[in-house]
């Protein structure tokens, strides 16, 4: 199987190019995109580390090692399209568009977080796994039904293969022909469980056989791989052809979340083995030298611009006004019921001091 | 009825009734959709859906995979996005995969997103025993979704309340649990109006009026609630029938207007007695009607056992004479 789905790679690790056919689409001007793209993702990451660390925001997922394949599939969309992200894809949302000030509220307990930039299709994270599929196949088959061009993408990792709603949305998306292409980032853990535990099947996107869908084997860590393959995906979507499901293998440096100790079931040398070699961004740095299209001080001012807007970006989230208590009881239904308005107005006359046991009951 | 523009009248089910709601939104409103297991060509395991699939096209009234979360799943997604399905679960009983779905997203979405991300969608589910169905297809847990936030919960018992609930739940902002009584799926007929009118979600019916004990149920458990009271009014005891219809949110005003009238209280329900929409009904009692309460509250439910096989069902559903032994109870007290 790993053989009727070899991986696809344009960029190799080293920055070369890997075919004549890919040379004319690897241009300098994408390079420099995908890296400034990348850098601001990464920068954004470390600081949800180190923000959290600092206690400023509540447990953090990070995608730091993932950046390709949250970058190069980001880009393959249309202003129109849907994104449906899982909890470690924000890298994604916020190339796709996602406000910076808006993710971090959402680290940090706010439902502000959930509510994507006007017109812009963006769900909140999927949380339990492998929810968000059938969300995208539904959200797909409505913009086919409407008779649109748009297309939805969803992102899940590698364990949510194992999960129901993982087959239930591929399915039904064959059989309706909904426009969706399914993003697994294969980063080869769920939480420690590595994927050897997880399934016996040797490639993920050989899952896409069972629903005669087509099954693509990307290269996670090589952003232009993913960048064009993504494309070929969504335009196929778009032209009625129907699902795709996209393996990008990859890998996460970092724990799970930031409540997790990955040093306690993985070797923590094989990520920094990575570093130096699979790197994502590493490898768009060494594609710029090969071709002397690297410019110190162009890095330097990406890797200063990407600093500066992820600083704005913490500054209004920590400028941002308190949550108000009234949320918790406003957007429950369109009209709040009796019990909330009674909740929300014992909660309210308590806050003032009038204990809710001498209160007036209705 | 709350509204209405229609004035000419049809005889039909329960059933037929809520064929009609469908028919009528899918009339309406270009953007509702049935969806479901069965619900196209064979018009659904109870022809729920008959014929709307020849009159609307299989592009509004869809069969999909056996696949209850993916289709419910499939359905936030599409309400999301502008539709408004109809999704319909076979039996409550089949409904547990979507409860993630349900609970998670479906109920929740508005919340997460402050009202950015909606999903105005109706999953319609028959429930209950009493028709000799095979295992497990005869469940009534309504109460695990009740005591979700962000879902409305109704339960319609008469035709005319079905057709009218169900366009309510259709053109509702929020999602709605749609039950079905399917013992009562043809078991009475009444003249349901034909065209568009609603029934207001959180409104209870008061079926007849009385001064000695309230009744309070809905459902299935309508019809032998009903022939209880009448048997109790032959000795002189007068009952006051309430059909809540909507299970959440419950009409409280009407509960406690009524239950301070009389001062006594039985409420029944089918389903389990522990955790049942019952006790939620008994608490409205509590703290709007207390110190009116001449008896304590009589519950007759189904037992905390599983909906056994229908070998047994008639012993584990509420009688009729289950019910006057709580009215008299309550009386006696």
């Amino acid at each position: 199987m790993e053989n009727q789905f070899p991986i696809t790679k344009w960029v190799d690790e080293n920055g070369n190019v890997t075919g004549e056919d890919y040379k004319e689409m690897v241009t300098e001007e994408l390079a420099r995109t995908f890296y400034q793209h990348m850098i601001r993702i990464r920068t954004f990451d470390k600081k949800g580390i180190s923000l959290q660390r600092q206690g400023r925001i509540g447990t953090y997922a990070p995608y730091e090692g993932q950046e390709a394949s949250q970058v190069g599939s980001a880009l393959a969309l249309e202003t129109e399209d849907w994104m449906f992200p899982s909890y470690r894809d924000h890298g994604a949302a916020m190339t796709f568009g996602h406000s910076l000030k808006n993710i971090l509220l959402f680290w940090n307990g706010r439902n502000e977080g959930c509510i994507p930039p006007e017109g812009k299709n963006i769900f909140p994270p999927g949380i339990p796994i492998a929810t968000q599929l059938p969300h995208a196949v539904g959200a797909a088959f409505a913009e086919k039904w409407k008779g649109t061009k748009n297309a939805a993408i969803v992102y899940f990792g590698d364990g949510a293969t194992s999960e129901g709603d993982f087959h239930e949305g591929l399915n039904m998306s064959s059989v309706f022909e909904a426009p969706v292409v399914f993003f697994n980032q294969n980063n080869r853990y769920a939480i420690s469980v590595p994927m050897e535990k997880q399934m016996k099947t040797k490639t993920i996107a050989q899952k896409a056989l069972a629903y005669d869908i087509p099954g693509i084997r990307i290269d996670g860590n090589d952003v232009f791989a993913v960048y064009f393959e993504t494309l070929k995906a969504m335009d196929r979507a778009r032209a009625g052809e129907g699902p795709t499901l996209i393996e990008a293998v990859t890998w996460r440096y970092g724990a799970h979340t930031t409540a997790d100790d990955p040093t306690k079931y993985r070797d923590q040398m094989e990520s920094e083995r990575k570093r130096e070699e699979t790197d994502p961004v590493l490898r768009v740095e060494r594609l710029l030298k090969n071709n002397g299209w690297f410019d110190e001080a162009w890095a330097e001012r990406m890797q200063k611009q990407a600093a500066e807007e992820v600083d704005a970006a913490v500054a209004e989230m920590e400028s941002f006004p308190p949550a108000d208590p009234a949320d918790i009881f406003d957007h429950v239904f369109a009209e709040p019921n009796w019990q909330l308005q009674q909740q929300k107005q014992e909660y309210f006359q308590a806050k003032k001091g009038v204990p809710v046991w001498n209160q007036q009951q209705q | 009825m709350e509204s209405t523009t229609a004035v000419k009248k049809k005889t039909m089910t329960l059933v037929q009734a809520i064929t009609d709601g469908m028919r009528t939104m899918l009339a309406e409103d270009e953007n509702v959709l049935v969806l479901g297991e069965d619900v196209g060509k064979n018009g659904g395991v109870f022809r729920a859906t008959d014929h709307l699939q020849e009159e609307f096209g299989e592009d509004r009234v869809m069969d999909t995979p056996l696949s209850e979360a993916g289709f419910i799943g499939a359905a936030i997604g599409m309400a999301v996005n502008g539709l408004r399905p109809v999704a319909e679960i076979q039996f409550l009983g089949f409904i547990y995969p979507a409860y993630e779905q349900i609970m998670t997203h479906a109920s929740r979405l508005r919340s997460r997103t402050m009202g950015h991300f909606t999903v105005p969608m109706v999953i319609r589910a028959p429930y209950g025993a009493g028709v000799r169905a095979p295992e497990i297809h005869s469940d009534s847990t309504e109460a695990i979704f009740t005591h979700m936030p962000g879902l409305k919960v109704v339960c319609p018992s008469s035709p005319v309340d079905a057709k009218g609930l169900l366009i309510a739940a259709i053109e509702d902002p929020d999602p709605v649990l749609y039950l079905e009584p399917m013992r009562c799926y043809r078991s009475s007929r009444e003249e349901v109006p034909e065209g568009k009118y609603t029934v207001e979600i959180g409104k209870a019916n008061k079926l007849q009026e009385g001064n000695d004990v309230s009744v309070i149920t809905w459902g299935a458990m309508v019809p032998v609630a009903s022939q209880a009271v009448k048997e109790m009014e032959a000795k002189g005891v007068s009952c006051e029938l309430i059909d809540l219809r909507t299970l959440y949110p419950i009409d409280r005003d009407t509960i406690a207007a009524s239950v301070q009238k009389t001062g006594r209280t039985v409420i029944v329900h089918e389903a389990h007695g522990t955790g049942g929409v019952g006790n939620d009904v008994l608490a409205i009692v509590n703290d709007t009607s207390f110190l009116y309460q001449k008896a304590p509250v009589e519950r007759v439910t189904g037992f905390d056992s599983p909906v056994p096989f229908f070998g047994f069902e008639d012993e584990y559903l509420p009688t009729p004479a289950r019910v006057k032994h709580a009215i008299e109870k309550v009386i006696k007290f």
